[in-house]
């Protein structure tokens, strides 16, 4: 018999957010937040963008890599609070917080990613 | 190579003092002396009164942990030569508390390890007519890393998680459970999964890793630990989906 | 049984016994324990590179003039710092976790196991051949 709790869950979807963002986000962020910003490589232009940010699959992965990344942080987040800073009295408040946090970002990227089509 | 190093030695009598003081001693440094030895001097030689455990002195009984300079050590295994010139802090073993000078309670982790039903556990006993159980070296060898916990609690003094929530199951209840889980002689998965799936069993657990990297006996509880949530995560997720069994 | 009980009971709670509470700053005591709460704090740059990630999809969804200021303000000397830090930390979370995984991820094909160091292998072959696809799909665009 197993006892019923979420963490089994919070610990697959923190599990695939971090391997999702270890596979993904360091080519994105060289791009984004250093290649382009320093001129090393031309910026995609709008139209470019646009175009593929409109693409179904592009769209889909980048709500699992959004959403899970959100949760990855979250959970990651509270187990730090939690050991780093014993904030023991506090679990319940940093954990509704954080797993929040990371259902609204979710929401608000399927909300955007829909929208982007 | 100096012939004599310092050893700074815990005390803790708690029918005069209520901390922890450190005593000093100079012991004898020939190369083939471990810190128990140095420990053995002290208590033959210059101070009777200090307590310790040990007794095997070869690395099997794991009697002798203490914590060497903040590292939790096996004081049979660890040579006084390693530390020269000295001084060496030899302190109790970390997250236990402590009785006398170096001895530590481990009765938190003998009331786990029985919880998580470390022996084997079959549905119906075997008929000895049946013979022996047979099993290759293959099927040895899923489980037999597992086996090689001496019970020193060196991991369990390393933990981080231990030390902040005594109620986590720890890491050689958890391995020690996998030995069994793993060992295709068993058939008790199930009933640890009750103990382990707990929110201090398995979950508690945040892999810092530590414990591995302590253990004298290369047992990798922290690998059977990371192992163990991927099964008790997939065994959910089927309870979840499919309640009354598939 | 009762007696036994009883015993463990009382010895639990023995108040002569030294209870050395922890320490709260533990993870300032040892390098390898820095190392873990270092790669715990991985977390903060995933989650705001995540946020950066919906920032540029709405500045995608407004205008060419909101994704020309949303690149421009990813060109300020700050921003650029907090990415370069966040890149750095980026890699540590992503070795980090392909070198942990390793652990988790025991596969048997047929009677013979996986070698760890296959799956490790494995992963930053993935980790190589995912940063290829991004890196050209951004280029093709």
């Amino acid at each position: 018999m197993i006892k019923r709790h979420p963490e089994p869950l919070l610990w697959v979807l923190f599990s695939a957010g971090g391997m999702l963002s270890g596979m993904l986000m360091p080519a994105l962020i060289l791009m984004f937040g250093i290649a382009y910003p320093l001129g090393w490589v031309t910026p995609p232009r709008y139209e470019q963008m646009a175009g593929l940010m409109a693409n179904p699959i592009v769209r889909l992965a980048l709500f699992g890599l959004i959403a899970l990344s959100l949760f990855h942080w979250a959970h990651r987040f509270r187990h730090t609070l939690y050991d780093g800073l014993q904030i023991k009295h506090l679990n319940e408040v940093v954990a509704v917080v954080s797993y929040g946090a990371a259902v609204v970002g979710s929401g608000l990227a399927a909300y955007l990613l829909w929208q982007v089509g | 190579m100096a012939d004599r190093i310092r050893l700074q030695v815990a005390r803790y009598r708690p029918e005069q003092e209520s901390e922890a003081t450190y005593d000093e001693f100079d012991v004898p440094c020939p190369k083939d002396w471990v810190i128990l030895d140095g420990l053995n001097h002290i208590k033959d030689q210059l101070d009777g009164t200090l307590a310790y455990r040990w007794s095997c002195r070869m690395g099997i009984c794991g009697s002798c942990g203490m914590t060497v300079n903040g590292e939790p050590k096996l004081t049979c295994a660890t040579f006084l030569h390693e530390y020269a010139p000295g001084p060496i802090r030899v302190e109790p073993l970390r997250n236990f508390p402590v009785i006398r000078d170096l001895i530590v309670d481990i009765g938190d982790f003998m009331r786990k390890l029985v919880t998580v039903k470390p022996w084997i556990v079959r549905d119906e006993e075997r008929p000895l007519s049946a013979g022996e159980f047979r099993q290759t070296p293959d099927e040895m060898d899923e489980y037999k890393q597992y086996s090689m916990c001496i019970n020193c609690m060196l991991c369990y003094s390393a933990c981080p998680i231990y030390g902040l929530d005594p109620k986590f199951v720890g890491p050689a209840a958890i391995a020690l459970a996998q030995r069994y889980n793993l060992d295709n002689r068993d058939q008790g998965a199930s009933a640890r999964m009750d103990v382990l799936s707990e929110h201090e069993g398995i979950w508690g657990c945040t892999f810092v890793g530590e414990c591995t990297k302590v253990c004298p006996k290369h047992v990798d509880p922290a690998g059977s630990i990371q192992r163990y949530k991927l099964t008790a995560a997939l065994e959910s997720m089927k309870s979840f989906f499919l309640p009354r069994g598939a | 049984m009762q007696a036994m009980h009883h015993g463990d009971l009382y010895t639990a709670y023995h108040p002569r016994w030294l209870r050395q509470p922890k320490n709260t700053y533990w993870w300032l005591e040892k390098p390898s324990y820095f190392a873990f709460i270092l790669r715990e704090l991985t977390c903060l740059p995933v989650a705001w590179f995540a946020v950066y990630l919906l920032l540029l999809t709405q500045a995608v969804i407004d205008s060419p003039a909101a994704y020309a200021q949303f690149m421009a303000w990813s060109a300020s000397p700050w921003m650029i710092l907090v990415n370069v830090v966040s890149f750095a930390l980026l890699v540590f979370h992503a070795i980090t976790f392909f070198v942990a995984a390793p652990q988790a991820l025991i596969v048997h094909l047929g009677r013979t196991r996986v070698p760890g160091s296959l799956i490790l292998i494995g992963h930053y072959a993935a980790w190589a051949a995912a940063s290829v696809v991004v890196i050209w799909l951004l280029g093709r665009a």
